[in-house]
């Protein structure tokens, strides 16, 4: 795997709002945040502060877009589940909104035109197009499964048919697609898109069963964590990720800062635990 | 007084222990100088590595975090070998955060470090909400504390500043203040987190705005009884106004931690703010972002 070369440092910077669009369950933000978008890498995560809020929202980056009518743009996906995600999909058009970004580790693209499979779930698949893109124009042969409980949590793969050989949609309730979860499919789907690197996003369980799936398959796996992150800059050392390192010795890292975008081989799913 | 001849006191800003990451990570956001001439105060470093606790470490509450981090560090070796280095070389003014479970350990850090280029001062960390659990020396009692800070000092040059960075606990503050500057504390944080509850009922601290009035009537009851031990005012400085309050009750220098998470450029804009300088060039960027 290439390394994913320099880190371009962050910057925090005032967004705006530019358009916004319901998609089942998720409100779809597009915003320019100067200097962000120009940065990103596929896999980097945004925070934003939300006002009256001391915790930053970690926000996956779905698109971005090298210009448009209103400049560079992202897309982030926001599912309202607390007050602060509730407050920020309310943001009208024209909000300006306090961005920090591109944060940490993005995914690590192959050096040769290999075939990957990307697997993700919900809002969390996220961070799979844009990857699916950079993946397409070095020449991967790229295959997309977008799984969710139900078709309205489910990611619309609509888009990412341009960069994507094939394109698996799975819900947990058969409402579109297969039905079956990711951990029913994932070794079967590594075993005929003949996976050299797994990517996966979305829930603890989803990424452990990519991971675990990779490794009986003898492929590489980077899974994109979502992980509460208190201010996503890697000051507060408040998101624990263990881990056995490159030497082989168990420690705990930022998920912030050393991830969001890990090696599967190398988390410690046990002690990480269930999704909180 | 004792600790007089301890040179230059920090401020009026500082980054507090524990919401600077290992430094590195607030450099893209400090601004053209970056973290020269920066007051840092890193998180406590201990003498064998720390993996810290587990998560949940950080829950949001109305008004702040409650948090529970478990002091996570490589260890004095490591921090000496790495992170330091660094840190000097980026030109900050670093003020290691030393924390230990004996005072025997406290005696160590401090010892080393005053070996250690670049070490501008100590901050002892004798006030965590949650000593104990954390394997920390006990210090329910003023004296306690003030047997560490003498224990540091005996082992840390005269010419450099000692902090004792202290419980924000109104009943005790001023005892508190006293013992430590008598032990010879050059100066007093006032100060850590409030000890509090996670919603699951775990020890933690309480920090960010809603601890700003408990912390600035402690200063300023200091500041009242021990006119001469100079204050340094910690908890919710999130702007210029708050910074300010502690300022006008007497406080020589505030800190600046909690409200970092939240916009990782706080410092560096009250850096600009109350230390002016006149040949600056107007920020380019929008009111709100600043």
């Amino acid at each position: 795997m290439a390394d994913p070369g320099p880190v371009h440092p962050s910057v925090h910077v005032e967004g705006e709002v530019v358009a916004t669009k319901r998609v089942g369950g998720y409100r779809h933000l597009t915003l320019t945040a100067p200097g962000v978008p120009e940065r990103f890498r596929a896999g980097n995560f945004v925070a934003v502060s939300v006002a009256g809020h001391t915790a930053r929202r970690a926000l996956w980056v779905h698109r971005v877009r090298a210009s448009s009518a209103f400049g560079p743009t992202l897309d982030v996906v926001v599912e309202a589940r607390g007050s602060g995600t509730t407050w920020l999909a309310g943001q009208p058009v024209g909000a300006r909104i306090a961005i920090t970004g591109p944060l940490g580790r993005p995914f690590a693209l192959p050096r040769d035109a290999v075939s990957c499979l990307l697997v993700g779930e919900g809002y969390a698949a996220a961070p799979l197009f844009p990857l699916a893109e950079r993946l397409r124009e070095r020449g991967c042969a790229v295959s997309l499964v977008v799984s969710a409980p139900d078709e309205a949590r489910l990611l619309s793969a609509l888009e990412a048919r341009r960069s994507a050989r094939s394109v698996t949609v799975l819900t947990a309730d058969g409402s579109v697609g297969q039905r079956g979860t990711v951990a029913d499919h994932v070794d079967d789907l590594v075993r005929r898109s003949d996976a050299d690197v797994v990517y996966a996003a979305g829930p603890h369980t989803v990424l452990r069963s990519a991971a675990a799936a990779a490794e009986r398959a003898g492929s590489w796996s980077q899974v994109a964590l979502e992980t509460p992150t208190p201010c996503g800059t890697g000051l507060c050392h408040g998101c624990p990720l263990p881990v056995v390192g490159e030497d082989g010795v168990e420690r705990v890292v930022r998920a912030c800062t050393e991830g969001p975008v890990v090696r599967g081989d190398r988390i410690r799913w046990d002690a990480l635990g269930d999704d909180r | 007084m004792s600790g007089s001849l301890a040179g230059r006191l920090p401020g009026p800003v500082m980054v507090a222990a524990g919401c600077g990451g290992t430094g590195r990570e607030l450099e893209p956001y400090a601004g053209p100088d970056g973290l020269s001439g920066l007051d840092l105060v890193t998180r406590s470093i201990t003498l064998d590595a720390r993996a810290g606790g587990p998560a949940p470490r950080v829950v949001e509450v109305p008004g702040g975090l409650v948090n529970a981090v478990g002091l996570p560090n490589p260890g004095l070796e490591h921090f000496l070998a790495t992170e330091l280095p660094w840190l000097v070389r980026a030109g900050a003014r670093v003020y290691v955060s030393i924390a230990g479970s004996t005072m025997g350990e406290y005696a160590d850090l401090a010892r080393r470090l005053s070996r250690a280029p670049g070490v501008a001062g100590l901050e002892v960390n004798v006030g965590a909400p949650d000593e104990v659990g954390a394997g920390l020396f006990e210090v329910r009692e003023p004296y306690h504390s003030a047997s560490v800070i003498a224990a540091v000092r005996r082992e840390f040059p005269s010419d450099r500043p000692v902090l004792a960075k202290l419980r924000p606990d109104v009943s005790r503050i001023v005892e508190g203040a006293r013992s430590c500057h008598e032990a010879g504390a050059t100066a007093v944080v006032v100060g850590n987190a409030v000890p509090a509850a996670f919603p699951d009922g775990r020890a933690g601290g309480l920090s960010g705005p809603a601890i700003a009035p408990v912390a600035l009537r402690c200063v300023a009851q200091v500041h009242h009884a021990l006119p001469d031990v100079p204050t340094i005012g910690c908890g919710g400085v999130h702007d210029l106004r708050s910074a300010n309050a502690y300022l006008d009750a007497g406080a020589s220098a505030v800190q600046v931690g909690t409200a970092l998470l939240h916009d990782p450029t706080t410092v560096t804009r009250l850096r600009a703010a109350l230390s002016p300088r006149p040949d600056a060039p107007p920020d380019p960027r929008p009111e709100e972002t600043r």
